[in-house]
């Protein structure tokens, strides 16, 4: 397969990007999206030019490391896959494709296709744990937790904090990111001591570090790779006025 | 927290729009049952429009009630798209859009022109201000306001009748995505409900649009003189 790649390069997070155009020849269709990207690299280092920086961790889908807005679209055309778990078998030969990171004023680009998402661990440091003193793991029986939420919770904690959802979104809204990660401890038994503090905390760093507001366009759950509902930001939101009207602190 | 500090937040700005945009839908409801009295004939519709002038200081109240919740609900819209413009200072060459709708999108849009609407809407039919067709200052046989002579008269005039109807099309595209965008900002919609929620706004639109577009339509054709 022949690539025609249009990819966004910036030389630093002060420094004015630009898309550059570069052609990739005799790309399998067998090869992982990175693995192209990998193979367009040496060839760039070869011609003694600047490869392309682009994040990427455990290429298997579960680390949330790897982003990308391709053609348009985070995570490209794959529905519930990351980046990296997309195949050049979802291309045609002679394609051309654009690649750009991901764009939020809370996600600062830091070099070409690579973007600072800290503002992601700010908002779980306000608030997405629970404060335990670890000791002798309980026997599992002690707490019992109905099937239904302990689904819900794990449905909501498969989000690998990719920010997908934040770059998808016309609003540049956090709030499915954010939404699971306070459904995954609200649906337990062990996250209920917090709850309330949780809800208020995580949405005011969510504010603070300058995401949009929702307007329920959706896009989010269309691009999550882990596919995570928009009824968790419904809970969330349901959490977030209850705990800032109702509760005493 | 304080319901300021709340209400100042990404979600409480949401829920205030959410709150108001359901009491402006009761209000877009109530208009439209009262209005539909013109199929009634002049005795009925002139009744209810002597009633609701009846009210005095009452209508006052409803008045400057209604006018608050719309500038709160524009606050409201106004804040979440400074909010969603500033998060987002370098745009994309290339999105695309998987999962939202045409009305969704153009909220701002559609919201824009429903209020330029109503501002044309009251300088015609309450101030009078605006006369396009001629109808002019009408009293029935009782000495009661004419507001059946009013409103027969106004849509017998094309100019008249296609704002209206444009009008009403905006509201019905900015409902459909409203009224069940709301009920998601609220938290009802769940996994189980989903597809219903998502059918009510558009659905709600319909009977709207629908009812609304009864009366100048009937009147233009001439089903009601």
């Amino acid at each position: 397969m022949k690539i025609t790649l249009h990819v966004w390069r910036q030389k630093n997070a002060t420094s004015k990007g630009g898309m550059e155009t570069y052609v990739v020849d005799g790309v399998s269709a067998d090869m992982s999206f990175l693995e192209m990207l990998d193979m367009l690299n040496e060839q760039l280092i070869a011609e003694g030019k600047e490869p392309i920086a682009f994040d990427h961790d455990c290429r298997e889908g579960i680390c949330g490391t790897c982003s990308l807005m391709i053609n348009g679209v985070a995570h490209g055309p794959d529905s519930g896959t990351t980046t990296c778990q997309l195949h050049m078998r979802s291309f045609q030969d002679g394609d051309a494709i654009h690649i750009e990171p991901w764009r939020s004023r809370a996600f600062p680009v830091i070099r070409d296709l690579v973007v600072d998402r800290s503002a992601f661990d700010r908002i779980i440091q306000a608030g997405g744990f629970i404060s335990i003193n670890a000791g002798g793991a309980q026997d599992a029986n002690n707490l019992p937790i109905p099937k239904p939420d302990s689904d819900a919770a794990m449905d909501a904690a498969a989000c690998i904090g990719c920010g997908a959802c934040v770059a998808s979104c016309p609003n540049g809204s956090a709030m499915l990111f954010v939404a699971a990660k306070i459904g995954h401890l609200a649906h337990l038994p062990q996250g209920q001591p917090e709850r309330a503090m949780r809800a208020r905390n995580m949405v005011a760093q969510m504010d603070a570090e300058g995401f949009g507001a929702c307007s329920n366009h959706y896009e989010c759950e269309a691009v999550c790779p882990k596919e995570i509902p928009v009824k968790f930001i419904a809970k969330m939101n349901r959490d977030f006025m209850k705990a800032s009207l109702c509760s005493e602190s | 927290m304080s319901l300021g500090t709340t209400m100042k937040s990404s979600i409480g700005a949401k829920v205030l729009m959410a709150i108001t945009g359901i009491l402006l839908s009761l209000f877009v409801v109530g208009h439209m049952l009262g209005n539909l009295q013109v199929f009634l004939g002049p005795e009925k519709l002139n009744h209810y429009a002597e009633t609701l002038q009846g009210l005095g200081p009452i209508l006052w109240v409803i008045r400057f009630g209604l006018l608050t919740i719309l500038l709160l609900h524009i606050g409201a819209a106004f804040r979440v798209t400074r909010m969603s413009k500033a998060a987002r200072p370098v745009d994309y060459h290339q999105r695309k859009d998987l999962a939202t709708s045409f009305a969704a999108r153009t909220m701002m849009v559609s919201g824009v022109l429903l209020l330029l609407f109503v501002v044309y809407h009251i300088l015609h039919f309450t101030t009078h201000t605006i006369d396009m067709a001629g109808v002019g200052e009408l009293h029935d046989a009782e000495g009661r306001h004419d507001v059946y002579g009013m409103v027969v008269g106004g849509f017998q005039h094309l100019p008249t009748t296609a704002i209206y109807i444009l009008a009403m099309l905006v509201l019905c595209v900015h409902l459909s995505h409203g009224v069940s965008s709301l009920l998601q900002t609220l938290g009802v919609r769940k996994e189980s409900n989903a597809s219903t929620v998502d059918k009510i706004g558009p659905i709600f639109a319909s009977i709207i649009f629908i009812g609304n577009v009864s009366m100048p339509l009937a009147i233009f054709i001439g089903l009601i003189s």
